[in-house]
Parts: C-alpha cells; sequence; structure tokens
C-alpha cells in the first residue's frame, strides 16, 4: 500500500518536472544563445555556450536600436500606468463614495469591457486618432493603453473603495477637510495594495503590447520594443544570437519583475478572473 | 449651493467617462457605421454600400471562414488538452507537494511573457534549416519527421497551437488552483472516513464545486484564443497561404489595405460570434448550477 502511494508521488513528481522543464526550455535557450557568437550558433547545440560572447548583446543595443525600443517602452509603460492609476482611482472614489447622478449606470457602462468582447474596434480607432492628428505619436499610444487599463482598474479599486468603513470620511468632514483632501490624504493610502496590484499587472501588460503599437505608430524612433523587436527580425533574419539579445532584453524587465512582485501579478489575474 | 456640490463630485468621474467615451464607445459605435460603407480611409466621400460587405463576407469570402475555423481549432485543442493539462496540474499541487512554489513560479512564466518574444523564439525553435526542434528529432532518430513546421501547410497551424498552449496553460492552472484551495479540506476527509479513494473524491468532492470555476476557465480561454494575434503575426503573419490565418490577423490584412469598410464588418460578424458564445456560456453554467 505504501509503496503504491510512494509510485504515485513519484509520478507526480515527474510529471510537474517534465512540465517545468518545458516551461523553461525555449527560456534558456533564448538566453543561451544570446551568449553565443554567429558562429558557435549553429555549431553548439549545447545551452551552455563555450565562450560567453557579450557582443550580441551592445550590437542589439546601439546598433539594432534596441536602446531606443527600451526607452521608448519604459515611458509608454510609466505613462500608462500613471494614467490608469490617476484616473481610475479618482473615477472609482466617486463612483464608490460621492453622490453623483445616474452612478451605477455610469459604473455598468465604464466596466462594459470586461464582460463582452469589443474585436476589431482598432480599425475605427485607428481613423480615430488620424483625425485627431494623434496617429504615430507617442501621447495617441498613451492615450489608447489608459484607456485600456481603465475597466478592469475601476472594477478592482471601487470594491476597494467600498470596503473602507464612512466613518472615516465622517470624521474628516467634521474635521473640516475637503473632498479632495479625503481622497489624497485618507482614501489612496489605504487602497495601497489594489495600486500595487494595478501598477505591477499594467506594467506587464503595457510592457507586452503590441497590436496598437503596430497600428499607431510608424516612425521607428517612437515604437517600443515589442515592435522593435519584429523590425529588427525583419531586417536581420538569420542574426539569431542578436536577435536572441534583443528577445532577452524584452523579457528581463518583466521576468524581474515577475519574480520580485509575483504576489501582485497572481492576485491581478485572480482578481480579474474571478469577476464573472 | 446643492447643484456645485453635484458638479465638483462630477469632476472625479469625468476624467474616465470622456476617456472611455472617446477611445471605446466611439470606436465602437464607428464599427458598425463604417460597415455599411466602402471606404480608403482616406478619401473624402465613402460610398454607402448597404448590407454588400456583410453579405460578399458571409456567402463568397472563404478565407474569412478559413480564419474563424482556424482559430476555432486553436481554441478547441487550448479547451481540451490545455485546460485538461492545467487541471491536472492543479490538482497535483493542491493534494499538497514540496518544492510547491518553485511549480507555480515557473508555469506561470509563459504567461507574463509577451506574444512577440514567445513567437520569434519558437519560430527560431520550429526553423526547418537552424532550429533545435529537428536537430533533437534527428537525435533521437526521427529525422524522417523534421520539416519546415512553420512553413509546412499542413503543420503549420498545429505548431502555432503547441506554442499558444504552452503560453496559455499556466493562466488555467492559477486560477483552478486559486478555486480548488477555497474547497474545505474537511469534505476531503469526510469522504475518506466514508471510503471514497482519490478518484471518487475528485469526481464527487472536487468536481461539482469547481464547475463555476471550470466555466470561467472556458469562457477566459475561448475569448482569448479566437482573438489571438501576436503570436500568428510573429510566427507565420498567416501564411504559408492562409494556413494559419486568423480573424484578427484577416482584420488587420485588410486594415493594411486601406480597405476599411470589409474590415470594419468582418470584425462586427466576428464580434457577434464571440458575444453569441459566452451567452451560450453563460447560459450552459446557469442551467447545469440548478441541476
Amino acid at each position: 500500500m505504501s509503496s503504491k502511494v510512494e509510485e504515485a508521488k513519484l509520478s507526480s513528481y515527474l510529471i510537474l518536472l517534465a512540465i517545468a522543464i518545458i516551461c523553461l526550455f525555449p527560456l534558456l535557450w533564448m538566453l543561451s544563445s544570446s551568449l553565443k557568437s554567429q558562429a558557435e550558433i549553429f555549431t553548439n547545440m549545447s545551452l551552455i555556450p563555450k565562450r560567453i560572447f557579450f557582443k550580441n548583446y551592445s550590437d542589439a543595443w546601439v546598433k539594432g536600436k534596441f536602446a531606443i525600443y527600451f526607452l521608448n517602452s519604459l515611458i509608454y509603460t510609466f505613462c500608462g500606468v500613471l494614467g490608469i492609476l490617476t484616473i481610475g482611482s479618482l473615477c472609482a472614489y466617486g463612483l464608490a463614495r460621492l453622490k453623483i447622478p445616474f452612478k451605477d449606470i455610469i459604473f455598468l457602462i465604464l466596466i462594459i469591457p470586461l464582460i463582452v468582447p469589443l474585436p476589431g474596434t482598432f480599425v475605427p480607432l485607428y481613423v480615430l486618432l488620424k483625425r485627431l492628428g494623434l496617429l504615430d505619436t507617442r501621447i495617441g499610444l498613451i492615450l489608447c493603453y489608459i484607456n485600456g487599463g481603465l475597466a478592469f482598474g475601476i472594477f478592482l479599486l471601487k470594491s476597494f473603495f467600498e470596503e473602507i468603513p464612512k466613518e472615516l470620511e465622517e470624521a474628516a468632514i467634521i474635521d473640516g477637510a475637503t473632498k479632495w483632501q479625503i481622497y489624497f490624504r485618507i482614501m489612496l493610502p489605504l487602497v495601497k495594495p489594489a495600486l500595487a496590484t494595478l501598477a505591477i499587472f499594467n506594467t506587464v501588460a503595457i510592457w507586452n503590447e503590441f497590436l496598437l503599437a503596430l497600428i499607431i505608430l510608424q516612425n521607428p524612433l517612437k515604437m517600443p520594443i515589442q515592435r522593435g523587436l519584429m523590425v529588427f527580425q525583419g531586417t536581420h533574419i538569420t542574426e539569431y544570437g542578436q536577435l536572441m539579445a534583443g528577445l532577452s532584453i524584452a523579457t528581463l524587465p518583466v521576468l524581474i519583475i515577475y519574480l520580485l512582485m509575483q504576489k501582485y501579478i497572481i492576485k491581478g489575474i485572480t482578481a480579474g478572473a474571478l469577476k464573472g | 449651493m446643492k447643484k456645485d456640490y453635484h458638479i465638483s463630485n462630477a469632476l472625479f468621474v469625468l476624467p474616465a467617462v470622456l476617456m472611455f467615451a472617446i477611445f471605446t464607445i466611439y470606436p465602437f459605435v464607428k464599427t458598425f457605421q463604417l460597415s455599411v460603407y466602402e471606404w480608403d480611409g482616406i478619401s473624402p466621400n465613402m460610398k454607402f454600400v448597404g448590407f454588400k460587405n456583410y453579405i460578399d463576407i458571409i456567402l463568397a469570402d472563404k478565407i474569412f471562414w478559413k480564419s474563424m475555423t482556424n482559430a476555432g481549432v486553436i481554441t478547441l485543442l487550448a479547451l481540451t488538452f490545455q485546460n485538461l493539462l492545467a487541471l491536472i496540474l492543479a490538482v497535483i499541487i493542491d493534494r499538497g507537494i514540496k518544492f510547491e512554489k518553485f511549480f507555480r513560479t515557473v508555469y506561470f512564466i509563459p504567461p507574463i511573457l509577451s506574444g512577440v518574444v514567445v513567437g520569434l523564439v519558437w519560430k527560431w525553435i520550429y526553423d526547418g534549416n537552424y532550429g533545435i526542434l529537428n536537430t533533437i528529432l534527428s537525435y533521437i532518430g526521427l529525422e524522417k519527421c523534421a520539416t519546415s513546421w512553420l512553413s509546412n501547410p499542413k503543420t503549420a497551424l498545429l505548431s502555432v497551437a503547441i506554442v499558444h498552449m504552452w503560453k496559455g496553460f499556466g493562466w488555467g492552472f492559477i486560477i483552478l488552483l486559486s478555486g480548488l484551495q477555497t474547497i474545505p479540506r474537511e469534505l476531503y476527509e469526510a469522504s475518506s472516513i466514508d471510503g471514497a479513494d482519490s478518484f471518487k473524491q475528485f469526481y464527487y468532492v472536487t468536481v461539482p464545486l469547481m464547475i463555476p470555476i471550470f466555466f470561467i476557465v472556458s469562457i477566459l480561454t475561448i475569448l482569448g484564443t479566437m482573438q489571438i494575434f501576436d503570436l500568428i503575426y510573429s510566427m507565420t503573419r498567416g501564411g504559408p497561404a492562409g494556413a494559419t490565418e486568423v480573424p484578427i490577423s484577416y482584420i488587420y490584412r485588410y486594415m493594411s489595405n486601406n480597405e476599411l469598410g470589409y474590415a470594419t464588418a468582418m470584425a462586427v460578424i466576428f464580434g457577434i460570434v464571440l458575444f453569441l458564445l459566452s451567452i451560450l456560456q453563460i447560459k450552459i453554467s446557469r442551467k447545469l448550477k440548478k441541476v
């Protein structure tokens, strides 16, 4: 009996381990190839490079323009996340706590994108940005990113604001605080965990975003890293070492954030999924 | 005085409402409007064509339906294999295992990677000349199976689907695991005292309690997979010869060709299909709850 249990345990571990290796292999392959010279890439199939070759990174960074793409991605991610947190938390607080006409309906409309899929709206969005003169501009892309994160941000923050006891606000009103003071000094600090979850969740989402960047931007100098990768791949088809270096540059920030802030990302995922 | 109170309250909500109106509602409404025109996106006169775009798409556009079927095939594979794998892993980990944190961390790495990164790494792995997959196959004596995985029309769709499932199973895994962990342990203890083995426990205790979560995961899998794009674009751009074309890549293709009316009509049809699929899922889940 106990040997049967042992056997079951062992096979469980084998399954878990095999899947873990399948998960990690492409990533390790990318990292190890990014450190091999062009000659070694086609001859040495081992995961460990014979000689560490950092030139791929410096070439990708400078000649491959990844320095520019990387900086652009930082700008888009920072501005996008800041916008989502600011505009989202203001709106969520208003809907959760202030007297506003039709606020239940407003809330329902704002979270439509969480319930109903709206595919292909990128076509009229392209037309709209063109009319507004925002096509191929940084601000156009940033505005779209902020808008894309609002629905989930408002949904999550509203539920957090609603859990805060009303007495806190009432006491502050008696002390003569304005609603803006209440919002900044009392309410925002109390929803820090939700803000952190949203910040990290949206950082990963915006850093990885591709489709909007594809339709909105034409100028390579404005492109984020995901688009830069496609541009680089199109012109340096078989320079795998440099391409893998570029892919690693695009991946490392997200991987580091994930390993450090796993808790928040998982929270965002499960909160997002269990909304239904 | 009272009115002033309301106005400054509205200031909290205004930025979000404005953005949403401009960047979500307007494009959404505009999709329907553009779909009854023939328009290149540039010329000032749009030609009204009524439902012609819709009729052309539904009756005559084989590639559109091929793109729907392709996405459907990937979705079916993801619904079965990907979610089954996610469930098996979640159940094993839920039963208590050493290194739980390690496995959880590793399984969720593919979902946080970008579609473009994953697509480009796998494109190389699959490459007919320089790809590691063929090297491994010939190493273990299966040279016969080696092929240019993504440019062979017979293997392209399945190859893409495998990458999609590789990237996606960690998602379902995390959601299923968090669902499993809410099941009170006493239920398992009680049923094992009643003599249920672990398969019976799974069938009579776990499954009924997990049905709502199964539905959430299925809806997310369906909606997410049908709208697959980044992986397709970075691996095959819909090729070879439309073998991996999916609705979003096809809509994008028409948009880049400046056929905006046709592109938006496809978007409307595709949107309606997705909407019906999610309604259907919700209806089924309601019925199951009653049983």
